[in-house]
């Protein structure tokens, strides 16, 4: 059993109004030190299978085709569990 | 011409189009329902507005693997007509069959409003129906409609001309505050290099008929049977 | 989950203990849990049935009156209209987005489970304060969860209002409107027939959502109600368009004797419900319900209200054919049990009986309360009130201020939100008529709806508030040409146990009635939501209305514009000086009393009658009602929507002007018209006895309002525009 946390952000260069309207809140709640703020996606995943390498194999290639949008989009794979 | 409309799971606007398709353009069309493998004897394909798969992930993410569309990726490769409406133009996008991505909307909140657009070429399979530089009122309904290409694909497309519908004013001015969604350079509507697929945020089967306040949306699906009957390319 | 008292549950120590009589014995916990829910007031109407059968509730267009999931009304060519309104009040006060949304997915579901594919979408809002940033956190929730549904669902959000009061500063009222279209051969019932019957769950897994929500619907929000937040539910539109889709199918196919919808007390009602209707039993396994969380109890199953879920009455034989349609679309169904002959409902785990109780008994033997109403002292002291004490105000000043005010401003913040034009079919969208016109493709034929309900008149005076209410709906759908069918309505109020609230639930119910019963717009559906109160406050009575109409020809529909320079604006109907319950005295004067303007019945029916003649032989350009903010604020509007100035006289009154500008008194409208018509319509009056006063013409960038040689107000066309169409979107920023 491989547990894994794949965390999707837009790229650098793409606008993030969500981030913006949230940095915005977070200081007229009173928070001055926030500089900036980028909103993305969690999911976490559950893999049956023995080979942690075959495993994140799978999971960069899952990514890379469907979970995240690579014109827009960076992930990144934690395994959590079964490394 | 034999017209088919690609319906997914969540699909909503392909009832709207097969209306005009049929009721008002009177030409031969069929649904094409998402589990099919086959594209037979179709001459074009809408992919039309909706919630496919209720946006879930990204919109058109999860439509884009859907069984049906490595025939539509087919289609297209043999230069077969195939025009994205709103969530149609959402999933060309994740198919790869056009370029860039969509993003949510500026004000962070769904838009419906008309608006007017400017046609930027008349020599392709989707616009040979209208003048140059002709003004339309089209209706736009989504809450991702942000279309977003980086500078180097932004140069691509205005140098081969790609970007066929401009959000502008009533002059055909491309201004920021015409623009209802933040899309890079006003973008409303793109077409590949080929020139045989076409996405458009706004929803031209939403203004084919007079009753429904404006008949420009028509013409599109007017150009493409032009085309087709040999006289479309100039 | 922890354990429940039945008085937690909700019910009170008589309601346990005729409980006891009916079992013979005490229940189990299943059982009490059933019945809580069952007898609860959003479920079972035990404060409001016997007030309900005031409602006149027939009629030759009527094919299906209250007592099913929607009411049903034949519109010609073998079609018909299926609609109901329906509040989701309590879930939006504590997490506003997903108590929208799920109340736009129950009353969709109360549709289609008719066989009906929905058409449209409408909405009333009472929010409190918007000066409140809590208040504008609700109302953006709300218009948030209701369009992240509707627009999902792809049915048309076209029409509804929106009105802020500081009574609903803690309570917000959402109610949820929907309208299908059905062949009339098509309709389906919620009934089980014959015993042997299979009944099939299908669509979401079932989990702990929503347990007691109907209990929560029937009580006062306090402090612990934040605590309550499991209760709400979370709704997900992509299964509802599914369901849409599956089951229309299988209408189509003819493969179902009956289909029901969950909503409230979900498993419990749905199947009480169905088997109810002919005396016959059901019983169920809950082993068979397909979970979505583990460990389970019987009793979280039946009381569970987890969304999009529907029951399924198979024709004999055709099960396996519904589970192709199902799998088509991706859905679970699965057989739950079956119908009986012996009047029990049963539910088993497995091979255990987990509990029986008869089905009538929750259903029928639901105890009915007639309380006592008492007229509360503030009623007299409101209309006794001496409009005449009141100071002078500037009109301009005044007019501009009552464009600007929340319940008058351009609504265009709210509905640029919902897709108003998906299904192709509205032919006047928001904002540009007094309803909404909708096409019936392959026809000639239109559809029009509207919500309305005055508050603050309901609440100066329940009878003729109510009436008010009844009258403006249909006036509203006569201005757009379309003749008023018939009625569903949404009665919100506070806690029914109190005697001033009862009072004001008798004479509302009475003055709809009246009015339903002259107008020929019979009652078919509706929804009552009590116990809209907190510590701090009490709703105004607000028993909304929705109707319907129908025009013969749509393209004989009229919006509210001014269209042509040099065309005569005549109001039709009185000139009036009630400001009792007006915007003005509480925009103005921040006064909220005097006497509301008495409507008559007669001249209500006339007046109707006229703007549908006027429509159908094409003499006017435009039609406005004269609602809030009197008719000041109707030029004005009419003018702004057109982008076209008038010029107009009053009739002169000495020293009234206020008075007539802002009158919200009913039976009343503004139309514009070609000169060469002037003579037509003068005579049409006079046939139909209403008077007439020809108040000016359409024409250049200027609102002028004189008085003889008076000038009362003179306002900028494009300032006045900018004042009525931004000052929401300001507001909300």
């Amino acid at each position: 059993m491989v547990k894994a946390n794949i965390f999707v952000i837009l790229k650098k260069g793409v606008l993030d109004p969500q981030g913006e309207a949230v940095s915005h809140s977070l200081k007229v709640l009173g928070y001055h030190r926030v500089e900036d703020v980028r909103i993305g996606k969690f999911i976490e995943i559950v893999l049956d299978s023995e080979d942690p390498e075959e495993a994140r194999r799978q999971l960069e290639e899952m990514s890379d085709k469907l979970l995240a949008n690579p014109v827009i989009e960076d992930f990144r794979v934690e395994i959590v569990e079964g490394e | 011409m034999k017209f088919g409309i690609v319906v997914f799971p969540g699909s909503n606007c392909d009832a709207d189009c097969y209306h005009v398709m049929k009721h008002v353009a009177h030409q031969n069309v069929e649904y094409i329902w998402h589990k099919q493998d086959d594209i037979k004897d179709f001459d074009a394909l809408i992919l039309p507005g909706g919630f496919s798969y209720g946006d879930y992930l990204r919109t058109g993410a999860i439509a884009s693997f859907s069984p049906i569309m490595p025939a539509v990726i087919d289609f297209a490769r043999r230069g077969g007509p195939i025009i994205g409406i709103c969530n149609g133009f959402q999933i060309l996008l994740e198919a790869g069959l056009l370029p860039g991505a969509m993003l949510r909307n500026r004000s962070l909140t769904f838009i419906c409003d008309t608006v007017n657009l400017r046609v930027n070429r008349t020599d392709t399979m989707f616009t040979n129906q209208y003048v140059q530089d002709q003004v339309l009122q089209v209706p736009i309904a989504h809450g991702e409609g942000n279309y977003y290409c980086d500078n180097e694909t932004l140069k691509r497309l205005q140098d081969k001309q790609q970007i066929l519908f401009t959000y502008c004013d009533a002059d055909g001015r491309e201004t920021a505050e015409v623009n209802p969604n933040g899309s890079v350079s006003n973008i409303a509507g793109i077409i590949n290099e080929r020139g045989n697929v076409m996405g458009m945020m706004p929803h031209p089967e939403r203004c084919s008929e007079p009753i429904l306040g404006s008949n420009d949306g028509l013409d599109i699906f007017l150009s493409i049977i032009e085309w087709r009957q040999g006289v479309g390319m100039r | 989950m922890k354990q429940l008292t039945y008085r937690q549950m909700g019910l009170s120590d008589e309601e346990f203990q005729q409980v006891e009589t009916i079992l013979g014995r005490e229940p189990n916990y299943l059982e009490t849990g059933m019945f809580a829910v069952m007898w609860s007031e959003h479920c079972g109407y035990k404060n409001s049935r016997p007030l309900l059968k005031m409602f006149p509730t027939e009629g030759s267009q009527v094919i299906q009156g209250p007592g099913e999931n929607a009411g049903v009304v034949n519109i010609g060519d073998g079609q018909a209209l299926v609609f109901k309104i329906e509040s989701h009040n309590h879930p939006c006060a504590i997490e506003p987005y997903q108590g929208a949304a799920t109340g736009v997915g129950g009353i969709v579901r109360d549709i289609f489970t008719m066989g009906a594919r929905p058409i449209a979408l409408l909405n009333s809002l009472r929010f409190g304060d918007l000066e409140d940033a809590r208040v504008r956190q609700l109302f953006r929730g709300v218009v948030a969860g209701i369009a992240g549904y509707g627009n999902c669902l792809g049915i048309p959000t076209v029409g509804g209002e929106v009105y802020f009061h500081p009574s609903y500063q803690d309570n917000p009222l959402v109610n949820a409107m929907c309208v299908g279209l059905v062949d009339q051969d098509e309709i389906a019932l919620a009934v089980a027939n014959e015993v042997g019957s299979l009944l099939m769950l299908v669509g979401a897994k079932t989990g702990r959502d929503g347990i007691h929500g109907a209990t929560f619907a029937s009580e006062e929000l306090s402090e612990s109600s934040a605590e309550r937040r499991p209760a709400v539910q979370v709704g997900d539109p992509f299964m509802e368009k599914l369901l849409i889709e599956a089951c229309l199918e299988l209408i189509k196919e003819d493969l179902v004797a009956g289909m029901q919808d969950l909503g409230a007390a979900g498993l419990t009602s749905s199947i009480a419900e169905t088997a109810s209707k002919k005396g016959l039993g059901v019983m169920v396994d809950v082993l068979k319900v397909p979970r979505r969380e583990e460990g389970m109890t019987p009793y979280e199953i039946m009381l569970s209200e987890s969304q999009e879920r529907m029951l399924i009455v198979p024709r004999p034989g055709k099960e396996a054919r519904i589970a192709e349609v199902f799998d088509k679309w991706g859905l679970d169904a699965v057989v739950i049990g079956k119908v009986t002959a012996d009047g029990m409902f049963k539910i088993y785990e497995g091979e255990i009986l987990a509990g029986e109780v008869p089905v009538e008994a929750l259903t029928d033997g639901c105890p009915v309360y007639v309380r006592q109403g008492e007229e509360p002292p503030h009623y007299k002291e409101a209309q006794a009130y001496d409009i005449d004490s009141l100071p002078r105000y500037d009109l301009q000043e005044a007019l501009l201020k009552l464009l600007a005010s929340p319940n008058i401003t351009s609504k265009k913040w709210v509905y640029r939100q919902y897709d108003y034009q998906v299904m192709t079919n509205t032919t006047v969208i928001p904002g540009h008529g007094d309803a909404a016109v909708l096409r019936i493709k392959n026809t000639l034929k239109g559809v029009a709806f509207t919500t309305d309900c005055s508050s603050r008149m309901v609440y100066l005076d329940p009878y003729r508030g109510g009436m008010l209410a009844v009258c403006e709906a249909a006036r509203n759908l006569a201005c757009c040409g379309a003749r008023p069918l018939a009625l569903t309505n949404c009665l919100n109020f506070g806690n029914p146990e109190k005697p001033y609230i009862y009072w004001q639930m008798q004479n509302a119910i009475q003055g709809m009635a009246d009015a339903a019963r002259a107008l020929n717009t019979p009652v078919v559906s509706g929804n009552v939501s009590l116990y809209n109160e907190s510590r701090s406050a009490q709703v105004f009575p607000t028993p909304v209305v929705g109707m319907v109409g129908v025009l013969d020809d749509v393209s004989k529909r009229c919006e509210m514009s001014f269209q042509n320079e040099g065309d005569i604006i005549v109001l039709l109907g009185r000139v009036r000086t009630e400001l009792g319950g007006s915007e003005y005295l509480a925009v103005c004067h921040q006064i909220e009393a005097g006497e509301v303007p008495q409507p008559d019945l007669h001249e209500e029916v006339q007046i109707i009658e006229m703007l549908l003649e006027l429509c159908a032989r094409g003499l006017i350009k435009s039609a406005h009602d004269i609602s809030e903010g009197g008719l000041a604020v109707t030029l004005a509007e009419s003018a702004i929507q057109g982008g076209l100035g008038f010029e107009t006289d009053l009739p002169a009154a000495a020293d009234q002007a206020s008075q007539i500008l802002f009158s919200e008194a009913p039976s009343r409208a503004v139309v514009s018209l070609a000169p060469e018509n002037l003579d037509a319509v003068k005579e049409m009056a006079s046939r139909y006895q209403l008077p007439w006063t020809v108040l000016g013409k359409v024409g250049g960038r200027r609102l002028v309002i004189s008085e003889g040689n008076h000038e009362l107000i003179d306002l900028d066309l494009e300032q006045a525009g900018h004042t009525w169409g931004e000052a929401l979107a300001c507001i909300m920023k």
